[in-house]
């Protein structure tokens, strides 16, 4: 009897206590990494911008058609060339209780300014006025197309509890990189999570802000649960095996095992960050005759490399600007011609071929090291001899600065979802003072793609900065400035029950505020 | 024994002098940390700026000064990716790391002195012969593959086990926080540690077979038959005893050496410890890191080393630690 009685009484607790954390909604979500930082400025990184969408919130953000939707910004219009007039949410409140007001957008503006790894997007901005606690003016040095762009990474900071000196007399604003500062581990922004608890490399606690000014986000996740996961087939595990409900990314090779799973849902969109391969022709003379470059492209099939390396998760490339951006020529298309590659190859007067090294990372992009080898197995079809060498990430990029192969492999994400930023950093000729073409190891040089793109940056009439952003793109393909593979896909895969579909967006940070689960 | 203490107490100053050496003449080799630590479009000056401040631009002979000069003082300098003494980092890690090498100790002791001894005394019984050929094929699989494995069978398909990480654990002193005090825990450790077992397993029963068979056909355990002593009393109180002379030798080394060998088991399950934190800081070219952790395996293995060598000191007193004879 007594025993029935304890039995009872078990069950009724063991049924209090499903029933309570079936009511509130928790998030167990595995990511490959966490964020290095709380500080949102220390570094430039989707995993620092998707923790600065969940704790902080922007101007105005990107949406999945890649529009812009106003979040603090409650509208916005251009006043003269080179100023827009922002007018801010008001009863907004940060998680420290302070309102926000204004000042926070200039104290954040200042610091962005002063950001190693930010004040490259802001240059082109000279200053924040502040009209009245409300409205401010973002200004321009010159009439600059990138506003509203740009704005997507103004992410205001709580000015007031940022302001001061920290016990050990440092200032509480500083950016920090090689240390610990308070701005990189404590947090006050107007996110819908903030963090009350958080295990470097093990885990972050995210509870949802009581007093988020947002009611209107259909989100109903009350608590977040953050781990990184680093092996992707741990990672895959543990969502089959109902230990996470989230996770990101997901590798092609795990497609096959998620979709055949009767409680997960792969989620899959286009992504905008390109993988090329660049020609250097100051190492290798051969390279300066656009025949042969035009050769190269011709050769590879970046096609098949889609659909049989990539598993199709992945998009075709002929240009550096995915569909969706200004610079998007649709006119063209990727190239794959081997017979018309011999030709051109006989032409230059390299029927018989030459040598080249080549460089890929074998850890950075998705498949990179597979890639490099088919593209060297193309290339031989042409006679060209490829001396391929793969390495890490960590060896790669001093080798990249080095410039030490005569082919070498790079993906590019535009920073400003725009595409003079791959101009910019990849096509431009490299001049050490201005900074640009950095990322540019081919050495492709084109006055025409240097002038337009400076002008393309100086036009605000988008059709006009359209048409060219979209000569550029043609004159580089005419050039074979360099090869063309794909924009790598994104993936994100769920347990059945959390709807990713509305939040996930081509940028990927998904937008956790509005995530609803059942 | 004084003598020998300081003996090797030089010994492990010298070992650390070479360690960091090495560490230091392939630090180039180990990539660059800020590109790790800023955007790939942070500007060059920007990024000069910031191995100025983090004293890479120096001399390498002067980051070395820089680098004794501090370690004297027990400061092995700061990890970049946790932002913290590197040491502390490793401490923090350590429990974990050890805990997990704890339970694959016992499972590979309590797994393997029965069964090697069963393998000696009945080498021709059917289940003797499985369990060398299962030994040979458990030696040639690799860890990783083991543990992949055990996650398939019985995270995914069966759902009886978690997948990845500590579970819930229970802080004890200072950064021990412990797997054995709650059921979470206890379950998380099962799988990783019978990963991390899988590789020495299989060598420990054939070392405990092989001891055994040897001792089994001495003198005196043909004398102690001869005197008609029981089976048993032959098997387990002559013959077991001086097999583990040498069991005890090699499996100090061996689990030594197993600590420091925890990278893969760890990074597949995802265990916070140290071999998963040294294998991220390779990643991230955490270069202080990274010289801290391979100076704390060397003093490790120095250690472990030592204690082996005191304990056969103490077992076979015939044993001189000074000169070495």
């Amino acid at each position: 009897m007594k025993n029935r009685f304890l039995l009872t009484a078990c069950l009724v607790m063991a049924s209090l206590l499903s029933f309570t954390t079936a009511n509130a909604k928790d998030l167990r979500l595995a990511y490959d990494a966490d964020p290095v930082t709380l500080d949102i400025h220390e570094q430039l990184s989707g995993g620092m911008l998707q923790l600065a969408h969940m704790s902080f919130d922007p101007l105005i953000r990107w949406t999945k058609d890649l529009a812009f939707e106003n979040r603090l910004a409650t509208s916005y219009k251009r006043l003269n060339p080179t100023t827009v007039r922002f007018n801010l949410r008001k009863g907004v409140k940060f998680h420290s209780g302070n309102p926000m007001t204004a000042a926070d957008f200039k104290w954040t503006f200042d610091r962005l300014k002063v950001s190693p790894d930010f004040k490259g997007i802001f240059t082109n901005f000279t200053e924040l006025n502040v009209i009245d606690d409300h409205t401010i003016d973002l200004v321009t040095s010159g009439p600059y197309p990138l506003v509203l762009h740009t704005s997507t990474y103004i992410f205001p900071m709580d000015s007031k509890f940022y302001t001061g000196t920290d016990a050990n007399g440092n200032d509480k604003g500083a950016i920090v990189k090689n240390g610990a500062s308070f701005a990189s581990t404590n947090m006050s922004g107007t996110g819908p999570f903030k963090i009350t608890s958080r295990e470097q490399g093990i885990k972050i606690v995210f509870e949802r802000f009581d007093g988020y000014w947002d009611k209107k986000s259909p989100g109903n996740v009350d608590r977040i649960i953050f781990t990184p996961i680093k092996d992707e087939q741990t990672r895959v595990a543990a969502l089959l095996s109902g230990d996470v409900d989230f996770i990101a990314p997901v590798s092609p090779n795990d497609f096959g095992q998620i979709k055949a799973a009767s409680n997960a849902e792969l989620i899959t969109l286009p992504g905008t960050r390109i993988i090329t391969l660049q020609m250097n022709q100051k190492r290798k003379k051969e390279l300066q005759d656009q025949r042969v470059r035009m050769a190269i492209v011709h050769a590879v099939n970046n096609d098949a490399i889609v659909k049989k390396i990539m598993k199709g998760f992945a998009t075709t490339a002929g240009q550096m600007s995915p569909a969706g951006y200004l610079g998007y020529n649709p006119k063209l298309k990727p190239r794959f011609d081997l017979k018309l590659a011999k030709q051109l190859m006989k032409d230059a007067g390299y029927e018989d071929g030459f040598s080249v090294t080549m460089m890929a990372p074998n850890n950075r992009y998705v498949n990179d090291d597979k890639i490099a080898q088919a593209v060297a197995a193309m290339l031989s079809k042409i006679n060209i001899k490829v001396d391929l060498q793969t390495m890490p990430k960590a060896q790669y990029w001093p080798a990249f600065d080095d410039r030490a192969a005569d082919i070498m492999m790079i993906g590019w994400h535009s920073d400003t979802e725009d595409s003079a930023n791959f101009y910019e950093f990849l096509a431009m000729t490299p001049d050490q003072s201005t900074g640009m073409g950095v990322y540019n190891s081919g050495n492709y040089s084109s006055d025409y793609v240097d002038t337009t793109t400076m002008a393309a940056n100086r036009e605000t009439d988008s059709a006009k900065r359209a048409e060219m952003l979209q000569a550029i793109e043609a004159k580089i393909y005419q050039d074979a400035g360099f090869i063309p593979l794909h924009w790598q896909n994104l993936a994100w895969a769920a347990r059945k029950g959390v709807d990713v579909d509305p939040i996930v967006n081509a940028l990927n940070f998904p937008y956790l505020g509005d995530l609803v689960v059942q | 024994m004084a003598q020998f203490l300081l003996k090797r107490l030089l010994q492990v100053i010298l070992v650390m002098f070479v360690i960091s050496a090495f560490c230091f003449g392939i630090q180039d080799s180990l990539g660059d940390p800020t590109r790790e630590l800023a955007a790939m479009s942070m500007s060059d000056e920007e990024r000069e700026n910031l191995r100025d401040t983090l004293g890479l631009n120096d001399p390498l002979l002067v980051q070395y000064g820089r680098f004794v000069a501090r370690a004297a003082q027990g400061d092995l300098g700061n990890s970049y990716f946790f932002k913290e003494p590197a040491l502390t980092v490793i401490l923090k890690k350590l429990p974990a790391t050890l805990e997990l090498a704890f339970v694959a100790s016992i499972i590979i002791i309590t797994i393997s002195i029965p069964l090697g001894v069963f393998c000696a005394i009945r080498p021709r019984h059917w289940f003797a012969k499985l369990t060398m050929a299962v030994s040979v094929i458990g030696i040639s699989i690799p860890v990783f593959l083991t543990a992949l494995g055990l996650i398939f069978i019985f995270s995914i398909t069966l759902g009886w086990m978690p997948s990845f990480g500590r579970g819930e654990i229970v802080h004890v002193w200072g950064y021990w926080s412990t797997n054995f005090v709650s059921v979470d825990g206890i379950a998380h450790i099962i799988m990783p540690s019978i990963a991390l077992s899988s590789i020495m397993l299989p060598l420990f029963i054939r070392l405990v077979r092989a001891e055994m068979l040897e001792v089994l056909s001495s003198e005196y355990v043909k004398f102690a038959r001869a005197k008609g002593l029981g089976s048993l009393t032959v098997y387990f109180k002559h013959a077991l005893k001086n097999t583990m002379l040498p069991v005890i030798t090699v499996g100090g080394v061996q689990i030594g050496i197993m600590v420091a060998y925890t990278i893969l088991t760890e990074s597949v399950f995802q265990w916070p410890g140290m071999g998963f934190m040294f294998l991220e800081a390779v990643n991230r070219s955490d270069i202080p890191l990274i010289t801290a952790y391979i100076m704390f395996v060397g003093f490790l293995f120095v250690i472990v080393n030592t204690l082996v060598d005191l304990l056969y000191g103490l077992v076979n007193p015939m044993v001189d630690l000074v000169s070495g004879k």
